[in-house]
């Protein structure tokens, strides 16, 4: 399914991200795509927070994956934040032994998915995010059972 | 005591030879080149970049010293944080190097080792306050004695460098070639230009922490209004701008902690701080408090192994040391 959106504010882009965070299961990949500063970390911070991730949501800078433990309907979780912005090629994601994050019992968020390639697991869920204005995004959410 | 230091956490590969009185006896660092035209540092390309010159680099460092092996204490590295695969090629060469020759072998906190990088040219008395600022760390550091760190504020999401390297990118001036830091295009085209020209954000103002991800937000907000000609025309007023935001917001955060705590100097620490426009204003605040404010000279600020080492033969002194079965720690945290 797809559902296209606009938010209006940092604000309400986390809200998004927070919804979108409690309707995922463990072992979910959301791909995330979109340019410099269309919003992808904001929306992050949001689903992070509803999944009780108490540790900042920073850029992985270094490590390409950050990772966080959270907690989902009452479970455990294990969160792995992917920055794939500077990888070369999807090939690298194999150096990195990204399929047992992919394919793992953890959630998986992946900013610049577009550099993933064919990489990603078949259905994961995508998250196309597109500057309009000053604080107005628009959200394309695809796969999973997003709206209630 | 002479103890070899090692690092290769980013994107510098660097080794240098460094007496317990922290005196400096050899420095080598090789910047890597291979990233300029992806705009960042590549993780595999740093590796393999590490993998190449760390042997020679090393060699260097103790021929620059005049030592061989019977001269050297102890051999100290960098375990993080820093990239996994750039941390991991220092790691093994020390504890190779630390084994056959039958040393003692030193893990060191990289953000740790910046803290030392301010008592190599000079003597600091504790308490003291270290601003660290670079490409990867933005960190206010309360050094109650060596050893002993508390974390007064740390950013929320970008690093000041990387605001710098993501604003460098979406005014189109990174990649290019020969640089890999977008801090130092901006730095250039703001001594040209007005400061006060664009009002944007200070983030977080009132608290410790940092955040610079809505600033980076908000140039991009304003540059999307103008079309690439006025853009242009504007470029090194969108430039000072932006740094004065970021200038500005770094100075009142460390005037912030200083107030919450009774320290006798301020240091500032890590590839930003050769940001002159940083230094200026930040020493000026400082010293009209009257307290004395410290900056490493250049070579000492961007990533390098006099640190380390420094770092080395203080615990080295104090008879710590680890074994080998010492491992990488790409997310470490300093307290």
């Amino acid at each position: 399914m797809e559902r296209t959106l606009t938010t209006h504010s940092a604000a309400e882009t986390q809200a998004l991200g927070a919804e979108l965070g409690l309707s995922l299961a463990p072992g979910e990949l959301v791909a995330f795509y979109g340019d410099l500063g269309s919003g992808k970390t904001c929306m992050i911070q949001g689903l992070c927070e509803a999944l009780e991730v108490a540790d900042y949501v920073t850029s992985p800078t270094f490590m390409l994956i950050n990772e966080y433990t959270g907690r989902l309907r009452g479970q455990d979780l294990s969160i792995y934040h992917f920055d794939l912005y500077r990888l070369q090629g999807p090939d690298e994601l194999e150096d990195l032994g990204a399929e047992e994050y992919f394919y793992g019992r953890g959630v998986c968020l992946v900013e610049w998915a577009e550099r993933a390639g064919g990489f990603l697991p078949e259905g994961c869920r995508e998250v196309w995010m597109e500057y309009v204005g000053d604080d107005e995004r628009r959200i394309i959410l695809r796969g999973g059972e997003v709206s209630k | 005591m002479l103890v070899l230091g090692i690092e290769t956490s980013c994107d510098e590969t660097a080794a240098a030879v460094v007496d317990e009185s922290y005196a400096v006896h050899s420095n080598v660092i090789y910047s890597q080149q291979d990233h300029a035209r992806y705009g960042g540092v590549v993780p595999e390309l740093a590796s393999r970049a590490h993998m190449r010159t760390l042997v020679p680099v090393v060699r260097k460092a103790m021929e620059d010293a005049g030592v061989d092996w019977t001269h050297i204490d102890g051999v100290a590295v960098t375990r993080g944080p820093g990239l996994v695969g750039a941390l991991l090629v220092g790691l093994s060469l020390a504890k190779g190097l630390a084994m056959a020759q039958g040393k003692p072998l030193i893990g060191v906190h990289h953000l740790e080792g910046h803290v030392f990088s301010n008592l190599v040219e000079q003597q600091v008395e504790v308490p003291f306050l270290t601003l660290l600022v670079s490409g990867g760390h933005t960190e206010l550091i309360l050094v109650e004695e060596l050893g002993s760190y508390q974390l007064l504020g740390r950013t929320r999401d970008d690093a000041a460098g990387e605001a710098f390297d993501k604003v460098a990118k979406l005014l189109e001036l990174l990649p290019r070639e020969g640089v890999v830091m977008g801090g130092r295009i901006i730095a250039e085209l703001a001594e040209r230009g007005d400061a006060k020209a664009i009002g944007f954000p200070r983030p977080l103002s009132g608290e410790t922490d940092f955040s610079f991800s809505g600033l980076k937000t908000a140039v991009l907000n304003y540059v999307r209004k103008l079309d690439l000609q006025e853009r242009d025309r504007q470029l090194v007023d969108i430039a000072a701008s932006f740094q004065e935001a970021v200038v500005d917001t770094l100075v009142d955060k460390t005037i912030l902690a200083l107030q919450q705590t009774d320290v006798r100097a301020v240091c500032l620490a890590g590839g930003v701080a050769a940001n002159k426009r940083l230094r200026h204003r930040l020493r000026d605040e400082i010293e009209r408090r009257d307290i004395p404010f410290y900056c490493p000279s250049p070579v000492l600020c961007t990533d390098n192994a006099v640190m380390i080492g420094a770092v080395g033969t203080f615990y080295l002194n104090r008879g710590v040391r680890d074994d080998f079965a010492l491992d990488v720690a790409p997310r470490l945290s300093l307290c």
